[in-house]
């Protein structure tokens, strides 16, 4: 082989830096483990909430899907971290050196990183929602939640536009945290700020009672926008339409993204 | 050859160096450097006093002229000590000057409620827990006056209370015709002493107020009042040889508070007959609560709390990961050997730093938050000197035990991300629940998040009392928390010594 096929760029740079970035993800201990923990708390909450549920009458308007999706108030803390250590680690041991030395083109990388999380945290959500939905589907028809109540099936169309609601939300949760990530380049600042674009929102919504107000927060806060995505009953006394809600998570997630591909363009790493 | 005894090295540095305080002095240097943290920890006390607004200005809902869209502010009476209050009820008084006694014998209580509201249980056989009629020695007939009273309750046996707040058991039991109970009120001064008896003879004392505001001329009667959530309520007590200490001049019966068809009472009734008078009557003579929107908690000044606690907990957990991931620790445990000390000075220095920050954030939020509060034309509930320095100081407490807590979860996990994320979701996601999507098996949201996660400290900020004398759905989002302040502060400082337990074991053990 010659000198000049040796170091003549590879044909396909970015098929090349999305198996470099999978192996990098695949080969280490932490994401797995991360994506299992999504999946075990989601459902483990949702199935305590699901328990502690009690439906007596048919207009007791509790959300059988709300009960079951509880735990993605704990599980979406989880995947943020997984997206912010997508970026925060390599920034963290230095790595990242190396893979823009491997790499130069810096939005090349940043894609690769982002196209090879979408699967697994896909995949995580997807079982994550699974589960708390077939945990709910197997303890709320026991704790009252039953035709005679209103609550006729809990396997509607509805329903399954509710679980992929909370599926993407999932999903766009840990993308919006890999967008943070990569803008502040510090996993501890990173998780902080998009923790606080998460819960912080509901608060004040709650907290503040003038109504207008309090309802504009929950439009444009992620969370609250995201919960909308997920609700089966009263759907139109929500603020927004659910896939409205999806449209603002969405929104965030592709400012993030964004804001970290100018930070990592045009500054020093 | 011989082997000779080798003197080991010995650091010509003081001994100073191997004091506590010098540890604490290098770590406080290590946190004093960084500007970025201490930044954050400015941030922090800047939100926590700018977001006071929050719960105040934006947070009205109502216009004091009752103009444009928003409803008109609740006009509210104002009880002796400033705080809010329904006093509305019907009441059969002749005036008395000067110190006098009454006693009377109550032996019936009875009432009606059409459908018990959510919260209040059916009727019992003397109606609602909190229907009430006895005795009362009342400052005038205007609302929020100074009073005290004996009474019989509907399952809460014998009572007295006084300028609203004040509450004290007397005789068990329900009254009964079989088992009348006797009341008297004896005034001496400013002091209204008040007695039960099963039998008119034998009394004992129930308790004694003292009302520094009473004039010479009283208005000494008969109430009853009906609370029950709804103003389609009404309650009446039947009472039996009557005894006055002065010449009496014959009962008129008021409606204090009035009524009318919105929001007041239903019209009471007096009725004499030989011996005997009967008394009808609704509303309630009590302290107003959270949970009917129409009282300010001054809680709502430090809704910034949240907002600050989270550049707080960031910083905290860095002080200790950072340190391993520039490798730092190694320097440090080389420089401090012995590595529960370097643990406890920086709990010490991030502690201190979480305190004085919580500190002074609370009284500026305070000062701030409570005249933007009063400004929204809701009452403000008046929190004395002692609960606002409770509220300040426990603020400090809440922010360092959480700085505590998170340096603890970064030495054992010893990766920012992670020990970020679990101090925030332990602190935030339980508040969030209660608020949230939990349902209880009776449809209102339970509180066991906040009595077992470090999110219980948040009581420590609580400033509206609760009242075991008024039936009320004492609810986290009106401002009360299941545990008493500094009960709630002390689960968040159980988890942070686990916390601080567990990663003092761990650093001892592993290797750095």
């Amino acid at each position: 082989m010659s000198l000049q096929a040796r170091v003549a760029p590879p044909p396909h740079p970015v098929a090349q830096a999305l198996h470099a970035e999978w192996t990098k993800l695949r080969t280490v201990a932490g994401p797995a483990w991360l994506l299992a923990g999504v999946a075990a708390l989601t459902i483990a909450v949702g199935a305590a909430a699901a328990s502690a549920a009690q439906c007596s009458s048919a207009t007791c308007g509790i959300d059988p899907a709300k009960v079951s999706f509880t735990g993605i108030y704990l599980g979406q803390a989880v995947i943020a971290v997984a997206g912010v250590l997508a970026i925060g680690n390599e920034y963290s041991t230095g790595m990242v050196k190396l893979s823009l030395t491997a790499m130069p083109r810096r939005l090349t990388w940043l894609f690769a990183k982002t196209a090879v999380l979408i699967g697994p945290v896909l995949t995580a959500a997807a079982l994550a929602v699974a589960g708390s939905a077939l945990a709910g589907r197997l303890i709320l028809p026991g704790h009252g939640f039953t035709p005679a109540h209103g609550y006729a099936s809990l396997t509607s169309a509805t329903d399954f536009r509710a679980a992929a609601g909370a599926v993407l939300y999932l999903t766009l949760v840990a993308l919006l945290s890999l967008g943070v990530a990569a803008a502040v380049r510090d996993s501890a600042v990173a998780i902080g700020l998009v923790l606080g674009v998460l819960y912080l929102f509901p608060l004040a919504a709650a907290v503040i009672s003038n109504v207008p107000i309090s309802r504009h927060l929950q439009q444009i806060g992620p969370l609250p926008a995201g919960l909308d995505a997920q609700a089966t009953i009263g759907v139109k006394t929500l603020p927004l339409t659910p896939w409205q809600g999806l449209g603002v998570v969405a929104l965030w997630t592709v400012g993030a993204l964004l804001l970290g591909a100018v930070v990592l363009e045009f500054r020093d790493a | 050859m011989t082997t000779e005894t080798v003197t080991p090295h010995r650091s010509p540095a003081a001994p100073a160096r191997e004091s506590f305080w010098y540890l604490v002095h290098a770590e406080w240097t290590k946190f004093r450097t960084v500007p970025g943290w201490v930044i954050a920890v400015l941030v922090a006390i800047v939100v926590i006093s700018a977001f006071a607004f929050l719960g105040a200005d934006v947070g009205s809902s109502c216009t004091q002229t009752g103009g444009g869209h928003a409803a008109a502010c609740p006009a509210e009476p104002t009880g002796p000590g400033g705080e809010p209050v329904t006093d509305a009820f019907y009441f059969a008084h002749q005036p008395v000057t000067g110190d006098g006694a009454i006693t009377v014998q109550v032996t019936s209580l009875t009432g009606q409620v059409p459908v018990p509201p959510p919260g209040y249980t059916a009727d019992g056989p003397g109606g609602q827990p909190w229907f009430k009629t006895g005795i009362i020695l009342k400052e005038n007939l205007s609302q929020g006056s100074a009073y005290a009273a004996m009474m019989v309750t509907g399952s809460h046996g014998v009572r007295m209370q006084w300028d609203y707040v004040n509450d004290t058991p007397g005789l068990a039991g329900n009254v009964s015709a079989s088992a009348p109970r006797w009341l008297r009120l004896v005034r001496h001064g400013t002091t209204i002493t008040g007695y039960d008896s099963p039998d008119g003879t034998h009394w004992t004392p129930v308790g004694t107020a003292t009302l520094p505001w009473l004039t010479s001329t009283m208005q000494a009667g008969l109430f009853t009042a009906a609370p029950s959530g709804g103003d389609s309520t009404n309650a009446t007590g039947v009472f039996r040889h009557i005894g006055l200490s002065w010449p009496a001049s014959g009962w008129t019966g008021t409606n204090v508070g009035g009524t009318g068809p919105n929001g007041v009472p239903l019209p009471g009734a007096l009725r004499q007959s030989a011996g005997t008078i009967t008394v009808t009557g609704s509303g309630d003579i009590s302290p107003v609560t959270g949970n009917t929107g129409s009282v300010n908690s001054l809680q709502r000044a430090l809704t910034g709390t949240f907002f600050g606690l989270i550049p707080l907990i960031v910083v905290a957990a860095m002080f200790m990961t950072a340190e391993y991931r520039r490798g730092l620790i190694r320097v440090s445990l080389t420089a401090a050997p012995r590595r529960g000390r370097l643990l406890a000075a920086k709990a010490v220095v991030i502690g201190a730093v979480g305190f004085i920050a919580g500190l002074v954030a609370a009284t500026l939020a305070l000062a701030v938050g409570a005249p933007a509060l009063r400004r929204t034309g809701i009452p403000l509930w008046p929190a004395s000197p002692l609960t606002e320095a409770r509220m300040v100081v426990g603020t400090g407490a809440l922010l360092a035990v959480a700085a505590v807590l998170a340096l603890a979860i970064g030495t054992i996990v010893r990766r920012s991300a992670p020990a970020v994320a679990a101090v925030i979701v332990v602190i935030f996601v339980p508040y969030l629940l209660v608020l949230g999507p939990l349902q209880g098996p009776k449809g209102e949201a339970p509180v066991w998040p906040l009595q077992i996660t470090p999110a219980a400290a948040l009581a420590v900020q609580q400033a509206l009392p609760k009242f075991y004398q008024v039936t009320a759905i004492y609810q986290v989002n009106a401002g009360y928390y299941p545990y008493p302040p500094w009960a709630g502060l002390a689960v968040e400082c159980a988890w942070a010594a686990a916390a601080l337990a567990l990663a003092f074991h761990l650093l001892r053990r592993r290797d750095a």
